[in-house]
């Protein structure tokens, strides 16, 4: 026992030297939370697939994170990082290794133990093409990952199994967001022999080694989540079922909340309400307001003229005026004036951005060579309230004599113009983009403002490529050390100033999450915003009427 | 007889032919790339294309065509893009709930169409007979979003006598049957108004006044056999209208049939479910007009089929 203590002491001192390992912290469990009893949420939609390897929603994200788990995750309620299945983890100085200590007896709902073998073959699983999986492409660090996509390989040869309970990752680059990509759902640990019993059909046959377990889906009605009494996790979940009911209009989810027959509308409280809700300071007062890592911004494409000059571009960031857009959507969200959310590290607080100056934007466009103004486009995803948010704002760029005619279309078209470099001058983003997949500032940049998304089919619907801008993102996110998190989060800080410098976004506003429960239930307000999962932290949250 | 079904039959299934063709090319035309809708924004372009691969979406129109007819042929619908489940699977467990709701929705549109369309008869020229035909038109042009709403409202939400959406007991039937059946009993009431009218001009209801007979026993063992049965004989034509109906209320009250299925499955690009169901309600109405055309001779021997 003694040599035992002084060999972790010792890893532990070398580690701290290193400052590159991490032993995982337990959580605190909420004292006052109440074990047992049941909820009901509310949902429009069916729930698509349950499978990690392909769900994509924010309807069954968080579901699926309550079936499963992966290496990593987030503390509740917040943004950072930890090890879950993963006891510790550590990684290499160069940054290229990551070796994760699995934590022992974690079973699968099906009574096996979860071993590395588990690990790998998730890994495999959702990298391989035949999968079908949306989120491979967050693997591409891995090395093989390539032979994987191509259909040249079956297993990914920078996973190795070292033991048990013993895993190893070799990436081709040093990547800061490995530690986010394990926590994603894509690469939560799922079980071979029920992957292989189900087939297809494993999304409707979830096991997984989550706090809950799957008890019944009747398809079209319900789900029912029950609690998994061997979860590894001692203490949680707090609740003993859940019953997702499917096929609910928001409006109708609402009305029973307000008669308590249910405790979370899961669509959230509809448009046409919310006035008549936070007007009523009994049902207020159970409405819990938070951020999401979203920002609404017009995209203005500088490979087009006149929006290839920058004083036009800058020009149209002041002419916004962001507080009466935000009226348009009964205030549901925070003026923005940089790229990153403010939830989202590496969010700078004391950055300006451009003011609402119309006098200064009309001086810009002379400047520009347009003292006139021009006519241009602003296309537009055509479900409400976004033709109403582009009415807005085509007022405010008239009043600098900008004449922009809405292109109203269905979603795919609008992001089909986008990806064309010859397709749309200005798009406004909401219904579309962008909601960041993991916490982590990069998740703002490669697809949407750097070189890498500007191609045809592409989101960086600016066309910006800034190279210069490319190499500093690429130097951050070469920062893996955690330790060193905050140093490299102001690099990117820095790398989204220079971005507003070059205005190929106007951004405008940043929705606010609002989640209604019913009066019994309980936990920390952080846990019904929950910047990972939407709508409720299921493990943690708890109801206050049982014994 | 034989000959005039074998020719119907052939008819028919020339019909549903000719409607999976022109939704099937409606859907190809379609400007949204179900790849792109699958695949996600995080997904790379190889993604996408092994996907397209993989669905076959890279195959011209007539191959995709072909492939979706010769496993239609063996009762397989191919799997949502979305959900990954069979189609077929999705529908059958939605089937029963949608023909449970059309069911009282037959019932309510005669309970109430025929009552209205019979006393508006009985009391032709009158007040009541023109309040009824009033309502019986704000019946067929209420829009059936605002109808359930209003219903729910009303007798769910104010005075609880129903539960507020949702499935499972008789309770949970009565206020959609009768959004959906409002609109049938407002054509119902006139139909039915027009018909007794018909009959009630007929020489052998004269004979029968003459013979003496009760008001009641006229109307209700003379008049009203003859004057109903065209009037059920509709039913079979209804079939096509609920299906658009159920689109609408299913959503409305979280009815868990095929209507709500199709409406999400619009919503979200998830083409094998449109195709699914845009075939098994053209299979219905086939159905029910077949039946209506059959059924008919039976009712009014002067109709003959050939």
């Amino acid at each position: 026992m003694k040599k035992f203590l002084a060999s972790t002491v010792a890893a532990s001192a070398l580690a701290l030297m290193l400052g590159m390992t991490s032993v995982r912290a337990e959580d605190t469990i909420d004292p006052n939370a109440k074990q047992g009893g049941a909820i009901t949420i509310t949902y429009k939609d069916d729930v698509a697939t349950l499978d990690p390897a392909i769900g994509y929603d924010w309807q069954n994200w968080s579901m699926i994170k309550s079936l499963f788990d992966g290496l990593m995750d987030y503390e509740p309620g917040t943004t950072n990082l930890k090890p879950d299945l993963a006891e510790s983890y550590e990684i290499s100085p160069d940054g290229k290794t990551f070796t994760f200590k699995l934590r022992h007896g974690v079973k699968f709902h099906n009574g096996r133990e979860m071993t590395a073998d588990d690990v790998k073959y998730s890994l495999d699983r959702v990298t391989n093409p035949k999968t079908q999986s949306p989120g491979a492409g967050f693997f591409g660090s891995i090395k093989g990952y390539d032979d994987v996509a191509a259909g040249k390989a079956e297993t990914l040869s920078g996973v190795t199994v070292v033991d048990p309970y013993t895993v190893k990752f070799e990436l081709t680059r040093p990547d800061a967001t490995f530690l986010h990509v394990m926590a994603i759902n894509f690469s939560h640990i799922v079980p071979k022999e029920e992957v292989e019993k189900y087939g297809a059909d494993f999304g409707k046959h979830p096991v997984g080694t989550g706090a809950f377990k799957l008890a019944e889906w009747t398809l079209g009605q319900r789900i029912v989540f029950e609690r998994n009494a061997d979860y590894w996790h001692k203490g949680l979940p707090h609740l003993d079922k859940i019953t997702f009911e499917i096929g609910q209009e928001p409006i109708v989810a609402l009305l029973r909340l307000q008669k308590g027959e249910i405790d979370v509308p899961g669509d959230g409280i509809p448009p046409a309400k919310f006035q008549e809700v936070m007007a009523d300071p009994e049902q207020k007062a159970r409405v819990v307001e938070g951020g999401q890592l979203h920002t609404g911004y017009i995209t203005m494409n500088t490979t087009m003229a006149p929006f290839d000059n920058v004083k036009v571009r800058q020009a149209v960031n002041m002419a916004l005026n962001k507080a009466r857009i935000i009226q348009i959507i009964n205030g549901r969200a925070v003026p923005a004036n940089q790229p990153l959310p403010p939830s989202m590290p590496g969010y700078d607080k004391e950055y300006k951005g451009y003011p609402y100056d119309v006098a200064k934007a009309k001086a810009l466009l002379a400047e520009a060579g347009h003292p006139d103004g021009f006519e241009t486009q602003l296309f537009v995803m055509n479900t409400d309230p976004n033709p109403r948010i582009a009415q807005a704002i085509q007022q405010d760029l008239a009043a600098i004599g900008i004449k922009a005619s809405i292109q109203s279309l269905a979603q795919a078209n609008v992001i089909a113009a986008g990806g064309d470099k010859a397709g749309a001058p200005m798009i406004w983003s909401g219904g579309m983009a962008w909601i960041a997949d993991f916490p982590d500032p990069s998740n703002f940049y490669g697809p949407i403002l750097g070189c890498a998304g500007a191609v045809p089919g592409g989101w960086n619907w600016s066309w910006y490529c800034n190279k210069d801008l490319d190499a500093k993102a690429a130097e951050a996110d070469s920062i893996v050390d955690p330790a060193k998190a905050g140093e490299r989060d102001k690099m990117w800080s820095a790398i989204y100033e220079k971005v507003m410098e070059d205005a190929p976004w106007a951004p405008v506003f940043n929705e606010q999450r609002f989640t209604m429960k019913s009066a019994r239930m309980g936990g920390a307000d952080n846990l019904y915003v929950d910047p990972v999962h939407i709508p409720i932290n299921y493990d943690n949250v708890y109801v206050k009427d049982v014994q | 007889m034989i000959a005039y079904l074998g020719r119907r039959l052939i008819q028919s299934a020339l019909i549903l032919l000719g409607v999976s063709l022109i939704t099937f090319a409606l859907l190809y035309l379609l400007p949204a790339d179900p790849v792109r809708q699958i695949a996600g924004r995080s997904a790379t372009p190889q993604t996408v294309e092994n996907i397209r691969q993989q669905l076959g979406l890279d195959q011209p129109f007539i191959v995709q065509y072909w492939h979706y007819l010769t496993r239609l042929v063996s009762g397989d619908l191919g799997r949502s893009y979305i959900q990954r489940s069979e189609v077929t699977e999705l529908i059958v467990s939605r089937l029963p709930a949608s023909q449970l709701l059309m069911l009282g929705a037959i019932l309510c549109e005669l309970l109430i169409g025929l009552t209205m369309g019979l006393v508006a008869a009985v009391k032709r020229g009158t007040a009541t007979d023109q309040t009824l035909m009033v309502a019986s038109f704000v019946g067929v042009s209420a829009p059936q979003f605002v109808v359930g709403l209003l219903l729910l409202y009303v007798f769910a939400v104010r005075l609880g006598w129903f539960p507020i959406g949702g499935y499972g007991t008789w309770r949970h039937l009565v206020l959609p049957s009768l959004t959906m059946g409002i609109l049938g009993a407002g054509w119902y009431a006139r139909m039915m108004r027009s018909s007794m009218i018909d009959v009630l001009r007929q020489d052998y209801m004269r004979t029968a006044r003459a013979k003496g007979l009760a008001r009641g026993a006229i109307l209700f063992r003379h008049a009203l056999p003859n004057a109903i049965l065209p009037v059920i004989a509709m039913i079979g034509i209804d079939i096509g209208i609920f299906m658009g109906g159920i689109v609408v209320v299913e959503s409305v009250f979280g009815w868990p049939g095929i209507g709500q299925l199709a409406w999400q499955a619009i919503q979200r690009v998830d083409i094998p479910i449109i195709m699914g169901v845009t075939l098994v309600s053209a299979f219905a109405i086939v159905l029910g007009n077949l039946l209506a055309d059959i059924i008919a001779p039976f009712i009014d021997p002067r109709i003959k089929l050939r």
